[in-house]
């Protein structure tokens, strides 16, 4: 089945069966292997992508739920060479162990930050809550999603 | 592999039913398909709803508000009539799994797959919510009360879906409250919750009461006899401590992986006795409750 969809920025079409799952697709049909899998049932967030800006589980979503969609996975969100700010905070704060569940946590980040651009710390840990990490690096996580809040956003920056 | 229909319409969705009887239909995902993946259910093909446009969304009426099924918890939580006049609603639907989960769990989900423990269904029944349920035939309306059979089990027949849920506006009730009890704040089952509204006097006095509990029994648990027990009372550690104890003779919980039944009990009642604690905080909500 054909569809029709924006990856990172890129209109593209994918020819795939209409029930295969979203987190296969990207890992395996389209080797965009930053997005992970872990539980496979909606608990752990590793599979986290944003559609039309909205945190949601891959896992849990079919290729037909694509359609039409602007999809970020974790490789959309720098500019070349020039990380995005979250994940820059991420490298600053060493908020980063095993790794694994960085992804979900940056994307659910982001969209954290879009909702709410200056999160108290009880915000961001619901934010986040959707993503486990079993290295419970926590802290760090939550001091790099805050360091990241209070950067000035680009409308900030021009005036 | 299973084709997956994507209707936009009324039309397109009962053509699709008509051919594929035994379709499983879903909107969010996040029941259904897990269970597909565990093994549990094996359906033919499948129905998604998220595109159906009459299932999105909140419409107000004079005197009613209209929350299509589809409608995530995310939408729900956010919407200012919502926010406004049901904030016992807006506490369950906040505290539901996680953000991804709500921005992708629907309120008509959450209704269907009647969980004991689903954490919008005690708001849904004090607040006397009644189901919009279609099909190619018709409509018709009924108690949420009457929708949900069993635990799993509600009143929908081959060819309906749920559309969307009604609620009545009544600004009376100035007390708002949901508590749950889980192994963990976020991503839990409940072990045991709570919804309630009250209308309490300048008094102190607790005039009217509407409480619904999740997770002790095989559907939501309501316990007239408890209402009845704290109505024309001052709401006071006393009153509630005494009603605590019909509430423990009132469930049937079971036990499972999550908690015993005798714990279960035990929070069952303590939920109610921290009402007092709870309706004694600062009013900060537009319509007089706390959200």
């Amino acid at each position: 089945m054909r569809i029709d969809f924006k990856l990172n920025g890129k209109a593209i079409f994918i020819d795939v069966p209409p029930d295969r799952r979203v987190v296969d697709i990207m890992r395996e049909d389209l080797r965009l292997t930053g997005t992970k899998e872990s539980c496979g049932t909606g608990d752990c967030g590793a599979c986290t992508i944003l559609v039309d800006g909205e945190s949601r589980l891959s896992c849990l979503m079919l290729a037909v739920q694509l359609q039409g969609r602007d999809i970020t996975t974790i490789e959309g969100l720098a500019e070349g060479d020039s990380l995005h700010p979250v994940q820059q905070a991420f490298v600053e704060h060493g908020a980063v162990q095993c790794g694994f569940c960085i992804p979900g946590m940056i994307l659910s980040a982001v969209d954290l930050l879009d909702r709410t651009p200056k999160p108290g710390r009880k915000e961001i840990r619901e934010g986040l809550s959707g993503n486990l990490c079993r290295c419970t690096g926590y802290q760090k996580i939550v001091d790099a999603v805050q360091a990241a809040s209070s950067l000035p956003t680009k409308d900030e920056s021009v005036s | 592999m299973r084709n997956v229909f994507l209707p936009r319409t009324f039309e397109d969705l009962w053509e699709t039913l008509e051919k594929e009887p035994d379709a499983a239909l879903y909107a969010g995902g996040t029941d259904l398909l897990v269970k597909i993946r565990a093994g549990c259910v094996d359906p033919p093909c499948l129905v998604c709803l998220e595109r159906l446009h009459a299932l999105q969304g909140i419409r107000e009426e004079p005197d009613k508000v209209f929350i299509g099924a589809a409608t995530t918890h995310s939408r729900l939580v956010e919407h200012p009539a919502i926010r406004e006049q049901f904030p016992v609603l807006v506490r369950g639907a906040s505290v539901l799994g996680s953000p991804p989960i709500r921005h992708m769990g629907t309120i008509g989900g959450n209704i269907v797959t009647a969980s004991p423990a689903g954490d919008t269904l005690p708001a849904l029944y004090v607040m006397d919510a009644a189901v919009e349920v279609r099909s190619a035939a018709g409509t018709r309306i009924l108690p949420i009360r009457e929708f949900i059979l069993g635990p799993g089990t509600v009143d929908l027949r081959k060819g309906e879906i749920l559309c969307g849920v009604w609620l009545n506006k009544n600004l009376e009730w100035n007390v708002h409250h949901y508590e749950k009890v889980g192994r963990r704040k976020a991503q839990a089952c409940s072990v045991a919750s709570l919804a309630a509204v009250l209308v309490v006097s300048e008094t102190f006095e607790t005039e009217k009461a509407r409480l619904a509990w999740g997770s002790v029994g095989p559907t939501v648990v309501t316990l007239q006899e408890v209402e009845d027990a704290i109505v024309g009372k001052q709401l006071s550690n006393e009153t509630l401590n005494a009603a605590s104890t019909l509430v423990q003779h009132g469930v049937s919980p079971i036990d499972d992986i999550r908690a015993s039944a005798e714990y279960r009990r035990y929070v069952a009642g303590a939920l109610l006795t921290r009402l007092a604690d709870y309706a004694a905080a600062p009013i900060v909500s537009m319509n007089g409750s706390r959200l």
